[in-house]
Formats: structure tokens, C-alpha cells, sequence
């Protein structure tokens, strides 16, 4: 007798005789108090005792060590303090938990360090840059000149690096010109065609990312200044940093289409699409951020290149904006030219220019995040009420052509039924039904092609 | 409703093992040939190339009937439910055989179930129904596949038509994550290059989601991201997705088996709606969405480490009522699998 049987003989009426053995909690259960308690979650008050104690004890410890006693010289301050206090924190968990979550206690505080030093040396060189570098960035004239006639005497509200932001712009804008088109292709080459040829490829591009940026500027430097222009240009440049660019470009794209799931693209080919109309408008789409990200690695990787361009694009403090001819300094180049001068003001200016090519590295971030956009499928709260007011505004739209073009289909459906309406009925054994929900007669056309194209030129 | 089924007979299900004649079948298409399908090695060979889906090698027959979906403009007038005939269906996957010439006729406008447990084959077989089989590098087959009456193996058709013609549901919900519900739902237009005029469009996807009953769940939302939608609202979508482009045939790879019991309902009721319109091929594993909603039924086997087959098919009532292989009765009985 199988399982399913022997439950269907179970008796089903309530047998009285019995205590309950379901409950039914609805019925005797109250109205919810207004201000019901709630549970508060979180670390324990004590952990973070622990880390701030730590912490104090550790400073302490360092202090004495290196301005106390002298023993250690003050530089070490932090390294000493960090190790004392790792062996502090270490020591307090210790004394209250058991061995995993002093382990756990451990890891974390190591990898939480990590991020804090990754995070303090980047405030560090931001900072130290715009230090260096503000008494040139608080004069208008270093925006809007360029440094023709500014000798190494004249002050700083005198000469300006606007020649260097003409420069860096237009080379990464060519450099982007030629990279963005030839790395997508190259990726999606990759990734759709593959093979042994692909492979081949995806090696070489592997070890371009690896190439040493002087090399590529010497390649550039006798491919293309020694051979064809005879003088360093701007044009030149760009190719250099192109080099550079288009591995990076490649394989972060790559990487991105290779995380396309492939349930996706085989919607897109049960539809009836062909591969390349699948990727132009499901893969590419579906990973555009990611390859916006993409881009944004390589304009980042590109724009602060200094050793490619020393041989290529030349050194001048005269705009010059034609990048086909004659020397166009980029910023990091300039940059470059004023620190290593003798003189302070234009070693405020170098730190200016290195400033201000920050502030447009963020800049083309921003606007590479914007195009790029969200991940596909996610939407910020501005975007969701746009998204719902053009719904709402559609949908009258919408359904006024649903009823019309309905209207018009029946009418067709009539007007080809009459004709073979004796062999109508049912060609080949398909049933005949009535769609409930659009109320549209569902009689197979006749297979006849002639009535079915001529459905939709009738009145 | 059901259609109504054959006069009683004494068989109403069929065992195709008592019909198989000995070593009938149709050609290999495969470069890899089974040690008992080598004896027919002079039938034509066509050695797929997976990274070529423009199937470029085919020349393309402007009089094949197949050409009726092929125009460059939609049209508002669906086409009729196809019937799909497999004949002699075998697959591989590398040297391993995993269908062994399976027959199944699929009439025009019914829904046929494919029920059977794991592994057996029924994904596969499905997928060769429309020609997805090919997209694994090392998959191979052989037999034909008639739309109405027609291979959509055959050199003469393009592999592109084939899959417009016989649309494809997956198990996992898949609406295109970069596109509103709206172009979700007229995505077969723009992927297969069909020209629509904005009126069209706004028709097709009020219809297509009224056929999948989700028009009054989303017609407030039409420009929202597909992806935002509810597990079986998506699957839902996936369906009028496939509605958009009027196939003829429509396959469902166990579309139900993620869902809770009331997106199950509403999927098992959009089938019932599209009856008759189109030929429905449904992979499930719950037996009784198979009784209530198709009309035949195929029981799918594979025995320990041999290709699988079909034991049983017929009529649904038959087949769960009163099953003749022991083994058919005690799947749809739940006794094992
Ligand atoms: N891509 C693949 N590569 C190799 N073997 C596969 C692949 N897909 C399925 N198989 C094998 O083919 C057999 C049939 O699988 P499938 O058709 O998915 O079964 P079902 O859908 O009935 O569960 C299984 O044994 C499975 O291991
Ligand atoms: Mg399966």
C-alpha cells in the first residue's frame, strides 16, 4: 500500500475524544501594542569598549616608547602603536571569548586596517598635492593662460597650464576614439566567436597589459615620429597612450560579457534573433556599466601616463591646439617640467598642474558614470517616479490603439472568413476555441498565403 | 476545457517500443554516429557549427512555407497553431547517446505534457524541438523534426525561422534585465529585425500580456525594469515575451517549477487560454498540473546508464488513469522518481 493511500484512509472527521492537536492562534490573540518593544541588534556595547581601550593603550604604549623613553625613533610612531594594539585588542577579546572569535576578532581588525591605510594614503597624496600646490591654484591666470612669457622669475599671477588641459583632452579624447570601438569589438570577438584563434588573442592582449609604458612610447617614437612626422605632436602621443589603454579596455570588457548569463542570450536566440542582433541589444545593454567602468580604468590608466609621452608629445609651454603638428604637452608632462625647476613657484606650479589633473580625472569619472549608468535593472528612487509618470501617461495611449487595431484585426478575421467560410472550420484538426480574455476569434487562417497577406490591406 | 478525446479504442496510450521496427529510422545529421545507427552511413550528414547560428551554409527558399513568418513587417494576424511531428529523434552529447529515436506526434493546438524523471532527456528533446540542441558545442542529433510537415532541419530553412516559429519558455525566468516591462514584451520584434509601427507595438504588448494574464498586474508599471516584477510575474512575462512574436508552437521547460502554487495557477491558466491558438509542449514534474492540463501526454525513461526513451504516450486521461507499462503506472502514481 503506497504512502499516498494510506494517508487518503485516514479519518477526517475531528475526533472529540482526542485533545487538539492543531492550534489556531488567531483567536485568542490581542491588538498589537502601539509601542511594542523591539529588540535592538548590534555589536555588544563591550566590543567596542574593547577596540576604543585598545586603541588609547596602543597610542599610549607608542608614545612612551618613541617620545617617552627615546628607545624608538619617532617616524615609527604608528607602526609600533598599530602592533601594540593589535596585541592589546588581541589580549582583551581573549580574556572573555573563546579562541574563534579571538580569531575572528583578529582577521577583522587586520583587514579593516588594511582599508583604513589604503584609504589614508590616498587622502595622504591627495592632500600633500593641494598642499604643495595652493599658492598657484589660488590664482585665476593658472586656469586660463598658458606660459608664454612667464619666465622662471615671474610671480605666480603670471603664466597658467591651460596649453596642458588642451593637451590632455585632446589626446584622451583620441586615444578614447580609437580605443573604445577597437577594444569593444576585440572583446566581443572573444567572447561570441571564440576558438583557438580567440585564444591566441586573449593571450597576447594578457600580455600587453604587462608592457612597460616606456616601451610603447619608444615604439610610438620610432614607428611613427622617426618614420612619418619627424617632430613630436600630439597625435603621436595619443597613439602611445592608446597602446596602454586598449589591453586595459579589452579585458575589463571582456571579463564584463564573460558575466553575461548565458540564459539570457538564449532567450534572445528562442526568440528567433540572430548572434550578433542578440548581442547589440541584449548583451552589450545588459552590461553597460560594467563596460563604462571599463573605460573609465582606462582613461584613468591613460590620462596620468608620463613616460610614453616625454618621447612623444614634447615639451612646450605655448598652446597648441592641433594635436597633428608640432609639441603638445599634456599635464602630467608639464607637471613633470615645473617640479623638477630650481625655482619655488614653479614647483607650486608643478603641484598645481599634478592638482589639478586630479580634479579632472574625477571629473571624466563622473561623466563616464552618468553615461555608463546603473547596473542594468536598477533604478534610484528619481528614476523609478519618472519611469512610473511616463507609465502612467502611456497607458490611455496604449490601450486606445489596443482597441482600435483589435477592432481592425476582427474585422479582417470577418472579412477573410467569408470567402472560404465552408472550408474554414477546421483545416487540420486544430481545435477552435475563444480567447476569453481578448475575445478575438481564434480561427485558424486559412493557410492559403494569398488571404493571409492581403489581411492587412483590407479596409 | 479539454478537447474532446479519440473515440475509445481498445490502446489509447501507445508503447512505442512494440512498434519500433528494427533499425528503421531516419538519417544521422550527427558527425558522431552511435555504433547501431553506423549502418546507415550513406544518408546525408550535416555537421553543425555551433559558433555559426546564421547557419550561413543554408541557402534560403523564398517558397518554403516557413517564409510566412519571415517577413520584415509584423502582422496583426497571428498565425495558426502548427502541428510538430518528431520522428526518430536521437541525441548525443559528446560520445554519449542520451535520446534513442524518439517519435511524438504533437497535433496543431493541443498541449502535450513530457512528464518523467530526471535526466531522462526531456530538456533535450525539448530543445532540439526548436533547435537550441545545437548551441552546446558538442551536442549532436539525428532524426527529423516536421512543422507542419515541413524539417525544420532541412538545409533549405533557416535555423532563425525555426525558433520564431516554435517559441521557447526556460525554467528560469529570464525577461532581458536592460529593458522596461513594455520593450521586454516586444523584444522578438526589434531581435528579429520585424519593423512595427508604434500603434503595433502598443497592440502587441497590450495583447501579448493580456494572453499571459498579466496586462492588469503591470499596465500601471509598462516603463518599469522587467527584473522589478515578482518570480511568477517574470516567468509570466517570459510567456508573453514568446506570445509577441506569434509562434506556432510554444515549449515550456518545467516554467512552473520555481513558483509558488498561485503564480502556478496563473501560468496553468494562460495555458488553458492559448489552447487551440498555439501548440503548447510542456516539460513538468508536477503530475498533476500534467493531468489538468494537457491533453496528451508522453512518459520519458532512462534506464540506468542507456539513452533515454519514450515508454508510454497518449491521451492524458488514459495515461493516468489507466496506464498499460507498469512503470508509467507507477510514476504518475508517485511511486517512484
Ligand atoms: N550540456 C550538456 N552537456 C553534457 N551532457 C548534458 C548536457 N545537458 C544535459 N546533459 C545530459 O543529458 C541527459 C539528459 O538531460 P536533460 O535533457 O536535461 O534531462 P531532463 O530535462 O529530463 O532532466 C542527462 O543525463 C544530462 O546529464
Ligand atoms: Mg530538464
Amino acid at each position: 500500500m503506497s504512502l499516498i493511500d494510506e494517508i487518503a484512509v485516514r479519518p477526517s472527521a475531528p475526533d472529540s475524544s482526542v485533545p487538539n492537536r492543531t492550534h489556531l492562534p488567531l483567536l485568542d490573540k490581542a491588538e498589537a501594542d502601539p509601542d511594542e518593544g523591539r529588540i535592538r541588534l548590534g555589536a555588544a556595547r563591550q566590543r567596542s569598549l574593547v577596540l576604543a581601550g585598545a586603541a588609547l593603550g596602543a597610542l599610549a604604549m607608542g608614545l612612551l616608547l618613541t617620545v617617552g623613553i627615546g628607545v624608538i625613533p619617532l617616524g615609527w610612531l604608528f607602526a609600533v602603536s598599530f602592533f601594540w594594539f593589535l596585541v592589546l585588542y588581541t589580549a582583551l577579546v581573549a580574556l572573555r571569548e573563546p579562541l574563534p572569535v579571538v580569531r575572528d576578532g583578529f582577521v577583522t581588525v587586520l583587514l579593516c586596517s588594511a582599508g583604513v591605510a589604503v584609504v589614508g594614503t590616498l587622502a595622504l597624496v591627495v592632500f600633500f598635492t593641494f598642499a604643495r600646490g595652493q599658492d598657484a591654484l589660488g590664482h585665476i591666470n593658472f586656469f586660463t593662460r598658458d606660459m608664454t612669457g612667464t619666465g622662471p622669475l615671474s610671480g605666480l599671477d603670471d603664466g597658467g597650464i591651460l596649453h596642458a588641459l588642451v593637451g590632455t583632452l585632446e589626446q584622451i579624447a583620441i586615444a578614447l576614439v580609437m580605443t573604445i570601438p577597437l577594444g569593444l569589438t576585440t572583446a566581443v570577438f572573444l567572447n561570441e566567436v571564440g576558438g583557438k584563434f580567440a585564444r591566441i588573442v586573449r593571450t597576447v592582449v594578457e600580455a600587453m597589459t604587462a608592457l612597460p609604458s616606456v616601451v610603447a612610447g619608444l615604439f610610438i617614437y620610432a614607428a611613427v615620429i622617426m618614420a612619418v612626422t619627424r617632430q613630436t605632436n600630439g597625435f603621436a602621443a595619443s597613439l602611445a597612450i592608446t597602446v596602454l589603454m586598449l589591453p586595459i579596455m579589452i579585458r575589463s570588457a571582456d571579463v564584463v560579457l564573460r558575466l553575461v548569463p548565458g540564459n539570457l542570450r538564449e532567450a534572445g536566440l528562442a526568440l528567433g534573433a540572430g548572434q550578433w542582433s542578440v548581442v547589440w541589444y541584449v548583451v552589450l545593454p545588459t552590461v553597460r556599466s560594467g563596460l563604462a567602468t571599463g573605460v573609465i580604468l582606462a582613461t584613468a590608466h591613460g590620462i596620468g601616463e608620463t613616460a610614453p609621452v616625454l618621447l612623444t608629445s614634447g615639451f612646450t609651454g605655448v598652446m597648441n591646439v592641433n594635436p597633428f603638428s608640432g609639441p603638445q604637452t599634456p599635464l602630467p608632462l608639464a607637471a613633470l617640467d615645473l617640479v623638477r625647476s630650481p625655482v619655488p613657484q614653479m614647483v607650486s606650479r608643478g603641484f598645481a598642474t599634478a592638482a589639478f589633473l586630479l580634479l579632472v580625472v574625477l571629473v571624466l569619472f563622473i561623466i563616464a558614470r552618468l553615461i555608463g549608468g546603473q547596473e542594468a535593472g536598477k533604478t534610484t528612487d528619481g528614476q523609478l517616479r519618472l519611469m512610473a509618470a511616463q507609465s502612467r501617461r502611456d497607458l490611455p495611449r496604449i490601450e486606445e490603439n489596443y482597441r482600435r487595431l483589435l477592432e481592425q484585426r476582427n474585422r479582417d478575421l470577418d472579412a477573410a472568413d467569408i470567402p472560404d467560410g465552408a472550408d474554414a472550420d477546421i483545416p487540420d484538426g486544430s481545435a477552435v476555441s475563444r480567447n476569453a480574455t481578448t475575445n478575438v476569434t481564434a480561427v485558424p487562417i486559412p493557410q492559403d498565403r494569398a488571404s493571409n497577406t492581403t489581411m492587412q490591406e483590407k479596409p | 476545457m479539454k478537447m474532446p478525446s479519440e473515440p475509445h479504442t481498445v490502446a489509447m496510450t501507445t508503447l512505442p517500443d512494440e512498434a519500433a521496427g528494427a533499425g528503421v529510422h531516419a538519417g544521422a545529421r550527427a558527425g558522431q554516429q552511435s555504433p547501431e545507427q553506423s549502418g546507415t552511413a550513406s544518408q546525408q550528414l550535416a555537421v553543425f557549427d555551433p559558433a555559426d547560428p546564421f547557419d550561413a551554409g543554408s541557402t534560403f527558399d523564398p517558397e518554403a512555407t516557413f517564409d510566412a513568418g519571415l517577413e520584415k513587417r509584423f502582422s496583426l494576424a497571428a498565425q495558426p497553431a502548427a502541428g510538430l511531428e518528431a520522428e526518430n529523434i536521437s541525441a548525443w552529447f559528446g560520445e554519449r547517446k542520451v535520446l534513442d529515436r524518439v517519435s511524438l506526434s504533437m497535433p496543431a493546438g493541443t498541449v502535450t505534457a513530457l512528464i518523467g524523471p530526471s535526466g531522462c532527456g526531456k530538456s533535450t528533446f525539448l530543445r532540439i524541438l526548436n533547435r537550441m540542441h545545437e548551441m552546446v558545442p558538442s551536442a549532436s542529433l539525428a532524426g527529423e523534426v516536421l512543422l507542419d510537415g515541413q524539417d525544420i532541419y532541412d538545409p533549405q530553412q533557416r535555423i532563425t525561422a525555426a525558433r520564431r516559429n516554435i517559441g521557447m519558455v526556460f525554467q528560469k525566468a529570464n525577461p532581458f534585465p536592460a529593458m522596461s516591462i513594455y520593450e521586454n514584451t516586444v523584444a522578438g520584434l526589434k531581435l528579429a529585425g520585424l519593423k512595427a509601427s508604434r500603434a503595433e507595438k502598443d497592440f502587441l504588448v497590450e495583447d501579448s500580456l493580456r494572453k499571459a494574464s498579466l496586462w492588469d498586474e503591470v499596465k500601471d508599471r509598462l516603463h518599469q525594469p522587467g527584473g522589478g516584477l515578482s518570480g511568477g510575474q517574470r516567468q509570466r512575462l517570459c510567456i508573453a515575451r514568446s506570445l509577441a512574436v506569434s509562434p506556432r508552437v510554444l515549449l515550456m521547460d518545467e516554467p512552473c517549477s520555481a513558483l509558488d502554487p498561485t503564480s502556478t495557477r496563473r501560468v496553468e491558466e494562460t495555458i488553458e487560454s492559448l489552447r487551440g491558438e498555439v501548440t503548447i509542449v510542456i516539460v513538468t514534474h508536477n503530475m498533476q498540473q500534467a493531468a489538468r492540463v494537457s491533453d496528451t501526454c508522453a512518459f520519458f525513461l532512462a534506464a540506468q546508464n542507456t539513452p533515454g526513451v519514450i515508454v508510454e504516450h497518449g491521451d492524458t486521461n488514459a495515461m493516468f488513469s489507466d496506464p498499460r507499462d507498469q512503470r508509467t503506472n507507477d510514476y504518475v502514481n508517485g511511486r517512484f522518481g
